[in-house]
């Protein structure tokens, strides 16, 4: 580079401001959730949460300018190599890991705690957008094409289980959205959507019922296709579907009883009944509700909060700092958080569609599913539409990991975007 | 084509957004049940303490548990007390106690509710809740208080204290509040997360007056509070109490195992006090007294104390001198050529003879082939490669370093090593006989009563031992910490502690510790005289019984009683006899025993002489009745 350019320049300001407006909006509700009336708690303390997550944000605007002056192509470049480092952090985590709450997953660097699992998103996007990059890949036809992307997923998704952090392997999930854009037949995302809607009826009624329901089903197709259609051959393929299902309705019931632990299954069924456990983990459910529930349209006002000081909701200022949002703006604060969102992903998504290099392209959409998917299962699990598993909401949750993890994604992104108009006259 | 995907894409995550937008405006706007706040003038919420968890002996009978009591409340804005003087009467206090408790109370929040009398028992509630009605912006909160069955374990057990100002400010997350309970020292601070529970919160309505008009919602929204966990300890309540009563007017420790699982049977640190008076309202009064006390009853001496081990070290000595294979159970020594001084007595021509005299020569020589084993010729170099090795050894018996018992700040103790000396003296520049005080348990090694408990049980078990802990289950599923099932090897070849045991069968039954047998017991024992700087030498008895299928493993220490036979091993076996058989045959020596007023010979440090006899004796402040409640 001859010229010397403002490292700025071709930065798609959206995604900036939203970005630094959910980082804003985050701070000042992870002061209200530690906020103590009866201790003087100040914003800038770094012995609280607020004043440490500032530290984090600094930090992160440092990483932010180091990622923009970072030759685009590096990411490109060294994906593979990126993708062994966090390997091999998340073996050295088995051995090495200091335990926090049941999960064997922090790596400690002098004073600073990591957790590698949360890297592991931006290695597998950078990992699946080299190996996509390869036109002669295509999802749409060579099944054997889809194997190394399942490799890439497993290898860390199998190291984070062994350290007992389900949640963010769960995350992994969202890979599906970028596997569909780029060619994935449609029928496989249809059937995990089925899977789950199988999943949830069968915990819900009794499931001779819902076998008799699918036999009802099937009778009902196989005896009207051939004259809605007018095709035939269909009958074979209707009854292997049928048994399939019910296959899994009874596979599901094994499942939770004898593979999920205790309070996996647990969280799933307060997912369904809060009612059922009301001391224990329908707990977190039922107060994370009322605390958003109580601050009505407007909101009780910043501070006042009365449901999420104190011990009513767990995991404040981390998991469930969406209930403070809630309670202390009400319906109008959470509904700007989640437009916030949406028009974030909306936008990447859009930057993404533009991108001229599949890289590019797979890299945007692999960082929209994982912001997505965050946002999907962390809101909803704090207004009793997920089941409660522990993951942060992106830019808003405390803590260094997860801020950092997410903002690197981001703006990787963003830097591989802004050098878009140059792309192809470099060659 | 694939293009167009992107749109479905975009319509997912709309469709998702757009449900959560009807979700919230559903639950904040539409659904009126959780906007409880707005309506805080007839929806009160009010938070249940829970009660703290129970702690259970080894035979099921309860230790601690809780009593309801009555803590007055005041609002000051409210508060109208037009007859200072009979309000004053009523509750027992003086004028000034009530201008200076207001006082603070307006000074924490005028209309907040705040403390104003804290404990009073139910008896004193129901005499004075009548009258209390006549004084407006006064309210009573239930509340409990930790409540012991008997008078013992006090520093086991520690205490529950309001949280101070720097652990309200230190907490992690957000849990403690001001004027919350926290468990401070001993089981109660350990175990804290387990026994405190979880608050809960009800909703109820009241009318203007503040008058209960039932649960709001029918209890819909309540969550309960769930008392906390109890907790079940090997502690024997019978014979903790009876070790109680013969260390009386003694300073010193009694540890009791059981050697095949390490759960504590006893534990005593003598002087000790009732842990009631720290429970009660006058507990800054009594913690005073007892931070102030000379003799220090708040030291927790069995896991804190350090003491030499004296002879009762020669035990392991033999051990590591067997396994090591530099003696056989026919090795004998006799007393020449030795710079340790020894009293009179038969020959030891074996293991066994040389534990049960307790021969000091015996075990300098025992403790010297160890040493030079190594066949090195340089006798610098020989001793430091040696003494390592010696080290290693005494190690796996847990000396030298925290067990991990389930107790708070549990001494490491000192086992030298190497380095430690060549600190003092430099690299190869000392030998053997700048360190053969070790051989008797002298020198510079420090243990603790409790980790001398805990080798009479790996002697018991012939090899092993498991981490001594009071709590073995905890809550209904008596869940048990792992740690504590993990079963320690120290090495030592089992046939190997055959010739040590006969030894101190013969201390016990004509030996060093002969006064104190047990008829129809065989205990197996040693005694130690541990050499202080500062007075007589303290007695230490350690032991183990029955031998054939040991139940008991104890250790005893006596601060400057003397040889380890005169007071420690009576008073160990004494314990034993209790705990195997439920009744104690020498009614003679358990009563001399019992009186034996051994403290008045305890020289404090920084003292040249012992304090004079009552100059600790002040009463506690015990009573829980306010002085003055009558109508």
């Amino acid at each position: 580079m001859s010229e010397t350019k403002p490292i700025t320049k071709n930065v798609d300001w959206v995604v900036v401001l939203i970005y630094i407006a959910c980082l804003m909006i985050g701070w000042i509700n992870i002061y209200a959730a530690v906020y103590n009336p009866e201790v003087n708690t100040s914003m800038f303390d770094f012995n609280n949460n607020a004043g440490k997550q500032l530290m984090w944000i600094g930090t992160a605007a440092l990483l932010i300018v180091c990622i923009l002056v970072i030759d685009y192509k590096f990411y490109e470049t060294f994906s593979f190599i990126i993708y062994a480092v966090v390997i091999f952090l998340l073996v050295m985590v088995l051995f090495a890991g200091s335990n926090v709450n049941g999960s064997r997953s922090w790596i400690k660097f002098g004073p600073v705690s990591l957790q590698p699992a949360e890297f592991s998103k931006l290695a597998i996007s950078l990992a699946i957008s080299k190996y996509l990059s390869d036109p002669a890949i295509s999802l749409t036809r060579k099944l054997k094409d889809y194997y190394p992307i399942l490799g890439i997923i497993a290898v860390p998704a199998l190291l984070i289980l062994l350290s007992n952090e389900t949640g963010s392997m769960l995350v992994f999930a969202s890979f599906a959205i970028v596997l569909y854009r780029e060619g994935m037949p449609g029928f496989i995302p249809a059937i995990g959507i089925v899977m789950a809607a199988l999943l949830i009826i069968t915990l819900l009624f009794i499931k001779w019922y819902i076998a008799a329901a699918i036999i009802v089903i099937a009778g009902l197709v196989i005896w009207l296709m051939p004259v809605m259609t007018r095709r035939r051959g269909g009958l074979w393929a209707t009854i292997l579907i049928a048994v399939v299902m019910i296959g899994i309705v009874f596979g599901v019931d094994f499942f939770m009883n004898n593979v999920l632990q205790k309070h996996q299954r647990g969280r799933i069924m307060v997912l369904l009944d809060p009612d059922s456990d009301p001391r224990g983990i329908g707990w977190n459910v039922i107060q994370s509700k009322i605390a958003i529930g109580s601050g009505g349209f407007t909101g009780k006002g910043f501070l006042q909060g009365t449901q999420t000081k104190f011990d009513f909701v767990p995991e404040q200022s981390t998991d469930f700092i969406f209930c403070t949002v809630g309670e202390e703006h009400g319906f109008i604060g959470s509904a700007i958080v989640v437009v916030l969102f949406i028009a974030l992903i909306s936008r990447l998504v859009v930057l993404a569609e533009r991108q001229r290099s599949r890289f590019a392209r797979v890299y945007g959409y692999c960082v929209a599913g994982i912001i997505f998917f965050h946002f999907m299962v962390n809101i909803g699990m704090t207004i009793g539409l997920m089941p409660v598993i522990g993951i942060p909401l992106p830019f808003f949750s405390y803590g260094g990991s997860s801020l950092w993890s997410f903002s690197i994604l981001l703006f990787i992104f963003l830097k591989i975007d802004a050098q878009r108009p140059f792309t192809l006259s470099r060659g | 084509m694939l293009e167009n995907r992107r749109f479905v894409i975009i319509g997912f995550f709309a469709l998702i957004g757009l449900t959560y937008l009807l979700r919230l405006f559903y639950l904040q706007v539409l659904d009126d049940s959780y906007s409880i706040e707005s309506s805080s003038n007839s929806i009160k919420r009010v938070t249940e303490i829970p009660f703290r968890g129970q702690i259970y002996d080894r035979t099921g009978k309860l230790i601690v548990y809780n009593t309801p009591v009555y803590d007055l409340l005041v609002t000051p804005y409210k508060a109208r007390v037009d007859d200072t003087l009979r309000f004053c009467q009523v509750l027992g206090i003086e004028r000034s106690d009530f201008d200076s408790l207001m006082a603070a109370a307006s000074a924490y929040s005028r209309v907040k509710p705040s403390l104003f009398l804290r404990q009073l028992s139910k008896e004193d509630f129901a005499s004075i809740q009548d009258i209390m009605v006549d004084y407006s912006g006064f309210e009573f909160a239930k509340s409990s208080l930790r409540t012991y069955t008997a008078p013992t374990l006090a520093n086991t057990l520690g205490y529950v204290s309001e949280i101070t100002k720097t652990q309200l400010e230190k907490q992690e997350e957000p849990y403690y509040r001001q004027s919350d309970y926290i468990g401070q020292s001993g089981i109660e601070k350990i175990y804290e997360n387990e026994l405190r529970g979880k608050r809960g919160t009800k909703f109820v309505m009241q009318n203007v007056s503040g008058v209960y008009k039932g649960p709001w919602k029918g209890g819909e929204l309540d969550t309960m509070a769930v008392a906390g966990e109890n907790l079940y300890s090997g502690i024997d309540l019978e014979v903790q109490q009876y070790a109680d009563s013969l260390m009386v007017n003694k300073v010193g420790s009694v540890v009791a195992i059981e050697p095949k699982t390490g759960q504590i049977i006893s534990m005593v640190s003598a002087p000790t006090y009732d842990p009631n008076i720290l429970a009660s309202r006058y507990f800054s009064k009594n913690y005073a007294a007892l931070a102030r006390n000379p003799y220090k009853p708040l030291f927790n001496r069995p896991v804190m104390a350090s003491y030499r081990p004296g002879s009762t070290f020669k035990l392991i000595q033999a051990l590591i001198g067997l396994q090591e294979g530099v003696i056989t159970p026919g090795s004998g020594f006799t007393h020449a050529n030795c710079p340790v001084g020894c009293h009179n007595h038969p020959a030891t021509g074996t293991v066994a003879l040389g534990v049960m005299h307790s021969c000091n020569p015996y075990f300098y020589n025992v403790f010297r082939r160890i040493i030079y084993k190594n066949n090195i010729k340089n006798t610098f170099k020989a001793s430091a490669v040696g003494l390592d090795n010696w080290h290693d050894q005494i190690s796996k018996f847990g000396i030298g370093q925290r067990l991990g018992i389930d107790l708070p700040s549990e001494y490491k103790g000192n086992l030298p090593n190497k380095k430690y000396y060549d600190r003092f003296y430099g690299e190869y520049r000392w030998k053997f006989s700048n360190i053969y005080s070790l051989s008797i348990g002298e020198g510079e090694l420090l243990i603790t009563p409790l980790k001398m408990a805990n080798v009479a049980a790996i002697i018991a078990n012939r090899g092993y031992f498991y981490t001594p802990h009071v709590i073995h289950g905890i809550g209904d599923k008596k869940k048990v910490n792992p740690e504590y099932l993990v079963r320690h090897e120290t090495g030592v070849e089992p046939h190997n502690f055959e010739p040590v045991i006969e030894g101190m069968i013969g201390a016990v039954e004509g030996g060093t510790a002969r006064r104190s047998r047990v008829e129809g017991i065989t205990i197996a024992g040693k005694t130690g005289t541990s050499q202080n700087k500062r007075g007589d030498d303290h007695s230490i008895f350690i032991a183990f019984a029955p031998v054939e299928d040991p139940k008991i493993a104890i250790a005893v220490f006596v601060e400057n009683a003397g040889a380890g036979g005169q007071a420690a091993a009576p008073i160990a076996n004494l314990i034993i006899e209790k705990y195997l058989t439920r009744k104690v045959t020498n009614k003679a020596l358990e009563e001399r025993m019992m009186k034996a007023d051994l403290m008045s010979k305890v020289i404090l440090p920084g003292q040249k002489k012992p304090l004079p006899a009552d100059t600790t004796k002040k009463k506690p402040v015990t009573e829980t009745k306010p002085s003055a409640a009558r109508p």
